[in-house]
């Protein structure tokens, strides 16, 4: 399982600059990012190099930031991996919350960020079928 | 030529007036003082007893009565009758969640429905009307309070009550009422929908409407006799005096009559107390003096208005009181329901949230809406969407519970809401609902 960082954002221009920017300052750098988007609100989720810092950079700074575990699965970079992925995790009674990208660093491989109803079965899952997946060190994720 | 319900007392000259209110206000005072602990305490520490209270000049010798007192005395503490006499019970939301309780008499009701009967015939009733009540029937008081009214002139009473709007209009349409009573956003949103559905005035046969339970303009009135096609009329009233028929308006529409047989008007200067002369802007304030179960005495009703005895056209000699022009304290009323900055801080604060808010008030299509800005902070904060729509939807269901109304809820990130040094300024009001 990796840390992953998320931040409530406000709809309003300049949001995502400024905290990348005090992200930068500290030193931190962002290894994957996905934006969910309502009417209302967004919501920022960041892979980092050091989400326990980020998150209290992040707060220092008066916004509100959570920390989750996610699942990154290296899915086969061929026709069907992915589809082959979800048909696994939709037999195992697995729900997505959500998922994004993370530009992959394997060979013929696409890194994948799964945030899921169970965790834990996810990963036995995946292991029992072979499927392989990526942890914090390989990442570079404290 | 000027109709009225009870000229005898409606045209009495002031003297008689105040000869009566002079009895009633010293029976009242009495019975008060022997039945109702706080009263009886209160005179004493003031040094007051029964027998001080002669006339209405006496009246400042009493203390005040506030809405804390009704809280502290919750439900039935303030009652000056026993159970057995009373014969309804009306209630308006509180500040703390707990709620106002009032009661009434068989005599407290037919005194009331005279009230109403008043601002009804002065607004061209008769029994030839057809009274549609848009009001909520229940425990506010506006839906039973304008039709214990109706019933007294012998008009054909539609207990419509609130709500519904598409079958409003089919009523209005159908069943050709002739005087509206609701309050007048409500009657604003209703000439919105009979215009959306086709409609015209010319498909109602509205004459009057008798609009109350919440501040409106002179603006807002020359809009509704405009789009319904009928003559405006204002009333005043409040749950811990009576209800509506406190004061109404007649057909010269420039301020509105106190039923002065049944309370007494007085003006004060909200910081030290102190009466102020007639035509003095200041913070009004009622008493009772003919009811039996529920007669508080100089009900501060935190409204600012002006009272005047300059001689009425319409030949009313009661006195009139301008609408009021706003509040000493930071109550809203929204949709006719009395909304309180504080009711919805306990809300935010029992659902984890921070005391950093704002509340905006604002009217859309002729319809108040209201939305609670409140600040998010990392124990609330999920990283699923549907984690933070539960968050905002179990806070509008905590508010409906407590208010009675819907109101929307926008999450905010942290420390956006500007903190001031003084006192904050929670309430944005973006109706402009005084003239």
């Amino acid at each position: 399982m990796v840390q992953q960082l998320s931040v409530f954002l406000q709809n309003e221009r300049g949001k995502l600059a400024a905290i990348t920017r005090a992200l930068a300052d500290g030193g931190i750098d962002i290894r994957a990012l996905s934006i969910a988007d309502t009417t209302d609100f967004g919501i920022l989720r960041m892979l980092v190099s050091d989400t326990g810092l980020a998150k209290r950079i992040l707060e220092e700074q008066h916004y509100a930031a959570g920390i989750t575990a996610v699942v990154v699965v290296a899915v086969p970079d061929v026709p069907g991996g992915l589809a082959g992925v979800l048909s696994l995790m939709a037999g195992g009674g697995i729900d997505i919350e959500y998922m994004y990208s993370l530009i992959g660093r394997g060979e013929k491989k696409a890194y994948m960020v799964f945030r899921v109803s169970d965790e834990e079965k996810l990963l036995r899952l995946l292991a029992e079928n072979g499927v392989d997946t990526i942890s914090d060190e390989e990442l570079d994720i404290r | 030529m000027a109709a009225y319900y009870q000229q005898e007392i409606e045209t009495a000259p002031h003297e008689t007036i105040r000869a009566l209110q002079s009895e009633r206000l010293a029976a009242t005072v009495k019975r008060v003082y022997e039945r109702v602990p706080l009263y009886h305490r209160r005179m004493d520490e003031a040094g007051v007893s029964p027998a001080d209270i002669q006339s209405v000049d006496d009246l400042p010798k009493l203390p005040f009565t506030c809405k804390q007192d009704l809280r502290d005395t919750y439900p039935y503490g303030l009652f000056a009758a026993p159970l057995r006499d009373v014969v309804r019970i009306h209630a308006s939301s509180g500040t703390t969640g707990k709620q106002i309780v009032v009661g009434y008499t068989k005599n407290d009701l037919a005194i009331w429905a005279d009230c109403c009967a008043r601002a009804l015939v002065a607004a061209g009733g008769g029994p030839e009307d057809v009274v549609h009540v848009s009001y909520g029937y229940g425990l506010f008081t506006g839906g039973l309070g304008m039709d214990g009214a109706a019933l007294k002139i012998g008009a054909a009473t539609i207990p419509v009550s609130s709500g519904n709007t598409k079958r409003q209009i089919t009523i209005l349409e159908d069943f050709g009422s002739t005087i509206l009573c609701c309050t007048p956003s409500y009657a604003l949103h209703l000439s919105e929908a009979l215009r959306e559905s086709g409609g015209t005035k010319e498909d109602l046969s509205l004459k009057a409407g008798i609009f109350g339970a919440e501040p409106w303009t002179n603006e807002m009135r020359r809009q509704l006799e405009e789009q319904l096609g009928i003559r405006a009329y204002d009333i005043y009233g409040l749950t811990e005096i009576v209800g509506p028929g406190v004061a109404f308006e007649c057909g010269e529409q420039t301020g509105m009559h106190v039923n002065e047989d049944h309370f007494i008007a007085e003006v004060i200067d909200p910081d030290t107390g102190e009466v102020l002369p007639e035509g003095t802007q200041g913070e009004l304030v009622f008493s009772c003096i003919t009811k039996e179960a529920f007669p508080i005495l100089r009900y501060r009703t935190r409204d600012i208005g002006v009272i005047s005895r300059a001689p009425c056209p319409c030949g009313r000699t009661l006195v009139k009181m301008t609408k009021p022009r706003g509040r000493t304290d930071d109550m809203l009323i929204v949709r006719g329901v009395n909304v309180f900055p504080s009711q919805i801080e306990t809300v935010l604060l029992e659902q984890g949230y921070s005391a950093n808010y704002r509340i905006v008030v604002d009217r859309f299509a002729n319809f108040d809406t209201i939305e609670v800005q409140v600040e998010i902070n990392s124990g609330i904060f999920s990283d699923i969407v549907k984690g933070l729509d539960r968050k905002e939807k179990e806070l509008e269901d905590a508010l409906r519970s407590l208010l009675g109304i819907s109101a929307k809820v926008k999450l905010l990130e942290p420390n956006t809401i500007e903190r001031s040094t003084g006192k904050a300024v929670r309430v944005i009001d973006r109706r402009k609902l005084l003239d």
